[in-house]
Parts: C-alpha cells; sequence; structure tokens
C-alpha cells in the first residue's frame, strides 16, 4: 500500500498501462514537458519519448479526431482535454465519429481510446474551467463514461478504461486532484474492481446517497455528520455514468426507501433525473419519499467569489435527506 | 435575366464557365497529349486503355445507381457524374498499401482500389451505415459529415510514421489520400487537419475534388484565393490538376503520395472538376446554376476526351469500345440485381455493435423489443 494523491495515482497509471502495451500513446495540449497543467502526465514524456507522449496543436477536434485515425491505425490513444469547457470543439468528433464508428462498421472495427477530462469546480477558477458536461456524453450511444472519485479508483480506473475497447470519456475530479488515499499498486489490473459497477462506500439502513466524482467526498462527510446525529446514510458511487449500475442502487433504495442523488452539474435534464426515474420504475413500492435532488443550479457556471453556493455541500446535502424524512 | 443568371454574371460576368485556371494537364479536352516540365506518365497502351475502361464503368455504374434512385430502391445517392477522371486518375495512383479515406461520393476511388461496388450501397439503400472494414480493404468507411475525415486520414498517417513505415522503398512505405471536397475547406476540421499533418510531417495527400458548388453554395463562398494555394500557408505544397483529366490527376496524385511515402510529407491536391449532376438525388441544381455554365463543362468531358486519345493513337477501334460499353452494362445490371436483392435487416439486429463490449443497458432494451414483437406473433 501506497499513500498517494488522485492526481498522482493517475500518473501512476497511465505509466502502467504505458509499460504494459507499447501502443497506448498520450496526446494532449502541454502533456508533455510540462506534464500538463495538472501535472497529471509529469516524467511520462520524458521517460517513454516524443513519440508516445505527444504534445498536440492547440486543436481539440484536431486531438481526437487523429486520435481516431491512430486507433484505426492499432494504437490506444488516451487524449487529455485540458479543461471540461474545452471540450466543445472537439464534440462533432467524439459524438458523430468516436462514438460511432464501430456501429456504423457494424462491429468490424473498434476505436480503443480513452479521452480524459478534468471536471467540476472548486478551484476558484476563471469562467469554462469548472464544467460538468458528462450529461452531454452520457447521453450519447457508443460512448461510456466513467468518474473516478478516490486515488485507488483512479489508478485502478485509468488502466482499466485503456485497455477497453469501448471508447470512454473519463471524467477527473479535478478539485480531489490533492487528496490522499491509499493505493494497493502492486496488485495485478485483473484484481481491481469492475469498471462499470457503482459501488457501496458505506452501508446505512436511513437513506441512500448517490454520487460520483468529486461530490463522493461531500456525500461521505455527510454521512459522517448524520451519524453524529443517529442517522445511517448510505453512500453509493456510481462510477459507472454510461452504462449505470443500477444492481447496488437498487438494492439500497429497496432496504432505506430514500433516495438523494448529488451531482456538480445542472440538475434539469441531467444524470440525477435518470436516477430517480429508474429508482421509480424499479423500487415504487419500496419509496418512502420521493427520489430527490442536489445539484448545481440551472445556470452558467458563476464567477468563482460564489462558486462555494452554487455547489452542493454537505449542509445542502443534509438538509435533502431532512426533506427526504418529513414525507 | 433570370435570378441564376444575374448570380452567374456577378462571378465574372462569364456564363460560359468559369475563367480557364492555371493547372496541371496531359490530356486536352480535344484528345491531345500535351506535355508539363514537371509531370508525366509513361502508360502502355493497355494501361490507357485499362484507364478508359475505368472510366466508362464508373460512369455507368453511378448512372444505375441514380436510376435506382429514381425508382425508390435507393433512398439516395451522391452522383459522382462529371468527376470520373478526378477519381480513376487518384484511385488509381494508389498503391496496394496506401490508405484512402473517402467522402460519400468517391465511389469511383472504390472501384479503382478492386472493391466490389455493391460495398457502398447499402449505406444509400438504408440497409447500413457502410459496415465495412475500413483497414482491411485500406478505404475507411464512407464519411458524411463534411471534412471530419481529414482528420482520420491525419492520424493513421501519423501512425504510419510511429510504425517506421515511411521511407524510400516504394513497395512497402505507406501514405494516405484524404478525399472532400471545395466545401470542406471552409470546415475547422480540415484546417486542422493540415495542421496536424503538416507539423507531424505526415505521409498524407490532401486530394480536394473542386467541384465548383457545395450543395448551392459556389466557390465564392468558401474562398477569396484558389484553393490550392491555401496550402502555402499551412507549410507544404499545393498544386491544382485539371480534374477531368485522368492522365494529370494520376501523374500528380502518384508524385504526391510517393513524396509522402518518402517523407517529404503532405501534399494539398486541387482537382479542378464540375459536378455535372446534383449534389445528391434530392437536390435541384437548376435553381443555382445556368444552362451555359452545364454545357461549357460538358465541352470537358473526361471521358470523351479519353476516348478521343484513343482513337487518334490508333489503339481502340468500334469493337474494343462497345465491348467496353457491353461491359460497363453487365456490370451494372448485376449491380441492379443485386442491390434488388438486398434484405432489409432484422430489426433486432439495430441493437448490435453499439459497443465491442457490449452494454447490459442495451442488452435489456434489445430484450423488452423482442419480447414486445414476439407478443404480436399469431394475433395477424
Amino acid at each position: 500500500m501506497e499513500t498517494l494523491t488522485l492526481g498522482k495515482s493517475l500518473n501512476l497509471g497511465l505509466r502502467r498501462a504505458m509499460e504494459d502495451d507499447s501502443k497506448v500513446l498520450i496526446m494532449g495540449e502541454d502533456v508533455g514537458k510540462l506534464g500538463g497543467v495538472f501535472r497529471i502526465t509529469d516524467g511520462l514524456q520524458k521517460d517513454f519519448g516524443d513519440e508516445r507522449v505527444i504534445d498536440t496543436p492547440l486543436a481539440e477536434a484536431g486531438i481526437v479526431g487523429t486520435a481516431i485515425g491512430l486507433a484505426l491505425r492499432g494504437y490506444r490513444p488516451v487524449v487529455e482535454i485540458q479543461f471540461d469547457g474545452f471540450v466543445y470543439p472537439a464534440y462533432d468528433q467524439i459524438v458523430c465519429q468516436v462514438a460511432k464508428f464501430h456501429y456504423r462498421s457494424r462491429g468490424k472495427v473498434s476505436l480503443p481510446m480513452v479521452i480524459r477530462i478534468p471536471f467540476g469546480g472548486g478551484i476558484g477558477a476563471v469562467e469554462h474551467h469548472s464544467e460538468s458536461p458528462e450529461a452531454y456524453f452520457s447521453h450519447t450511444a457508443g460512448l461510456k463514461v466513467v468518474a473516478c472519485s478516490n486515488p485507488s479508483d483512479a489508478y485502478w480506473m485509468i488502466q482499466q478504461a485503456i485497455a477497453s475497447d469501448d471508447p470512454i470519456i473519463f471524467f477527473e475530479p479535478k478539485r480531489r486532484y490533492w487528496e490522499k488515499g491509499e493505493v494497493d499498486t502492486a496488485a495485478p489490473l485483473s484484481s481491481a474492481y469492475p469498471l462499470h459497477s457503482s459501488r457501496v462506500l458505506r452501508s446505512g439502513g436511513d437513506a441512500t446517497l448517490l454520487a460520483y466524482g468529486p461530490m463522493v467526498r461531500t456525500c461521505l462527510d455527510a454521512a459522517t455528520a448524520a451519524a453524529e446525529d443517529g442517522r445511517n446514510l448510505e453512500v453509493i458511487d456510481l462510477r459507472s455514468l454510461s452504462p449505470l449500475d443500477m444492481a447496488p442502487v437498487f438494492e439500497s433504495v429497496r432496504k432505506t426507501g430514500r433516495a438523494v442523488v448529488v451531482h456538480e452539474a445542472p440538475g434539469n435534464i441531467g444524470l440525477g433525473a435518470e436516477v430517480a426515474a429508474r429508482i421509480s420504475e424499479e423500487c415504487f413500492y419500496s419509496l418512502e419519499a420521493p427520489v430527490l435532488r442536489v445539484t448545481g443550479y440551472d445556470i452558467p457556471y458563476p464567477a468563482s467569489r460564489v462558486e462555494e453556493e452554487f455547489l452542493p455541500d454537505l449542509d445542502r446535502v443534509l438538509e435533502a435527506v431532512d426533506r427526504s424524512f418529513g414525507f | 435575366m433570370t435570378k441564376v443568371e444575374r448570380a452567374a454574371a456577378r462571378r465574372g460576368g462569364k456564363r460560359s464557365g468559369p475563367p480557364e485556371p492555371e493547372f496541371v494537364q496531359l490530356l486536352t479536352p480535344e484528345g491531345e497529349r500535351v506535355s508539363h516540365p514537371d509531370y508525366s506518365v509513361d502508360f502502355t497502351d493497355d494501361e490507357l486503355r485499362g484507364l478508359y475502361r475505368d472510366l466508362v464503368t464508373v460512369r455507368k455504374l453511378d448512372a444505375e445507381a441514380t436510376a435506382l434512385q429514381r425508382q425508390g430502391e435507393l433512398g439516395i445517392w451522391a452522383s459522382l457524374l462529371g468527376q470520373e477522371a478526378a477519381q480513376v486518375g487518384s484511385g488509381r495512383a494508389l498503391r496496394q498499401q496506401d490508405m484512402a479515406f473517402p467522402t460519400y461520393r468517391e465511389h469511383g476511388v472504390l472501384y479503382c482500389r478492386n472493391i466490389d461496388p455493391i460495398m457502398p450501397l447499402g449505406l444509400f439503400r438504408g440497409v447500413d451505415q457502410g459496415g465495412w472494414d475500413p483497414v482491411a480493404h485500406r478505404f475507411n468507411m464512407y464519411t458524411i459529415v463534411i471534412g471530419a475525415q481529414t482528420l482520420h486520414a491525419t492520424g493513421y498517417a501519423m501512425g504510419i510514421v510511429k510504425d517506421g513505415k515511411v521511407g524510400d522503398d516504394d513497395e512497402t512505405s505507406e501514405a494516405v489520400i484524404a478525399y472532400f471536397g471545395d466545401g470542406a475547406t471552409s470546415q475547422g476540421d480540415v484546417n486542422e487537419a493540415f495542421i496536424f499533418g503538416s507539423v507531424y510531417n505526415a505521409p498524407i495527400v490532401f486530394f480536394c475534388q473542386n467541384n465548383q458548388y457545395a450543395i448551392s453554395e459556389p466557390l465564392e463562398r468558401q474562398t477569396r484565393i484558389p484553393l490550392y494555394q491555401r496550402a502555402a500557408g499551412f507549410g507544404f505544397p499545393g498544386i491544382r490538376v485539371d480534374g477531368n483529366d485522368v492522365l494529370a490527376t494520376y501523374a500528380v496524385t502518384r508524385a504526391a503520395l510517393d513524396n509522402a511515402r518518402h517523407g517529404q510529407g503532405p501534399t494539398l491536391i486541387e482537382a479542378y472538376t464540375y459536378r455535372m449532376g446534383a449534389h445528391t438525388t434530392s437536390d435541384d441544381p437548376t435553381r443555382y446554376r445556368v444552362a451555359s455554365e452545364v454545357e461549357a463543362w460538358q465541352a470537358k468531358d473526361p471521358v470523351v476526351r479519353m476516348r478521343k486519345l484513343l482513337e487518334k493513337q490508333g489503339i481502340a477501334d468500334e469493337a474494343f469500345f462497345a465491348a467496353v460499353d457491353e461491359q460497363a452494362r453487365v456490370e451494372a445490371v448485376a449491380l441492379r440485381e443485386r442491390v434488388l436483392s438486398m434484405p432489409d435487416p432484422d430489426p433486432a439486429t439495430m441493437f448490435d455493435h453499439v459497443y465491442p463490449n457490449g452494454s447490459p443497458l442495451i442488452d435489456k432494451q434489445r430484450a423488452e423489443f423482442e419480447t414486445y414483437h414476439a407478443s404480436f406473433e399469431g394475433s395477424h
């Protein structure tokens, strides 16, 4: 076991994937000498060379579009999008090409690509640097979408995503890059928790909190605080946003009868709506209260001096739990 | 003047077609062989007859597909009429190991890759969306989003460099050709492909068929300078070729491909041609261009000039031309019969191949779909 930050875990996971498979490439803006603006690719170009860790022109559609061609050629590109709000120039290539190549070819060709996107707010940044665009991609058939929430998952999930033949959008909770956790880096990849599975991180019988990415830590903290008041909250890390792994969620809600979904992205037509709908379809007779959502507001991401009021926090989560118990 | 005539007049005051541009030409519209200081071809008589056969055949197959659409057998067709020389010349210039990234109109290139012409017709009939292995055929699936494939082509070419497949040996070194049209040159993707191709010195030929129109929009809506001159700004050579001259198109493309495979990086080729038909069978070109313009281009027909050459050189007789026409007719009939016998897919197959590793969500929906349909069995 090593104690690592989430960012360093990603860095080591990328390193291990590159060691395991010489076809793995890293592409993006400033990923080479600089090691990326968050240093997630730190040291990789030095050790693997600039043919495998590629500083690209500053053009996101170009990065993703050429990564498609490299994948057709047999490579496994791992693309870094510098910030969430910069992915949109590549949106056409991702939605119209990455997501559809396998389907268009009737399964004759795959694009084993990973597109890494640091996402979410809480770092005091300017516009376009704090967004949560996961619903756009989760809505698109042909893409798989995951979000890591802790160092151990970061280390394993990035390797699993790279090893997968599915094209995967990989969301990283940028404000959690510096949080530390235990990682068993010596274990084999095959022993890792399955990539597209949700996971119960804390057991409790009174209500279920559902989150992914940066909000998992918030929900765990909320559960700790609730326990002091005698309320036992179960916390589930969804981990895979497309496909959603709902079986553990249904099991939990049948037990607790109450569920609160938490994400930073605006609530309107968001992941929380899909989760709530699925719960109501499957657990209708177990529910003691409607599924509630705690999300960012349906506004553009606000200026950083007020972002703490925009982002769901421990108090808003507990307030929603209280409302759930009010039914 | 009609509105369309006024528009034509604004484009240079001529109603007899655009001014003759500077381009590489080895065969005039009258069928005269001319020389060029930088480009030449040395074809045997057999090869010249073969090129003629290609031109006639791809035109005939194209006409058959247009007819099939008119008869309701294809949902849509994007005709290559008028662009046969640009496609046959560039298609035959490819070496076996080269990779092509087409738009949705490169039926002639596909034919010259020795690929069964039935392959893309499922897409136009609506029974699939391509469905072939791009790498096995050395020919990517048709790409419908304008210009998107130029980036895929560039990435593929970057992979050739990484694989160490750039070099002096023409038989093993690889190159890529990316097809696109004049309209696509306004797309960000195409300009980004130029940049990536340039800075990574990728072995790629950007082959622009300038057929003068992006659906209804004339070239002046895309550019103020000749398209081939754009290359200079990206740092690689650009050249304009007579796209209705199969010999010149072959010579220019073969040279550019070989330069690319030898490590000299990209070339932009502007094949100057004309879309004699509609953009697709859904289009009505009489709304935006005048008959006189079309007639002027008719006089530069790529097939006719090749026939004139064969006649002038005395290397083909009436019997040969008749045999070529007959062979093309036979191929077209065979194509028609195969299109008509293309079955509609089993609806449940729409759930296939969304992901290489599958998805429980789709498995569930497929099961629900099948249960729903099974519930109707025996009820009618």
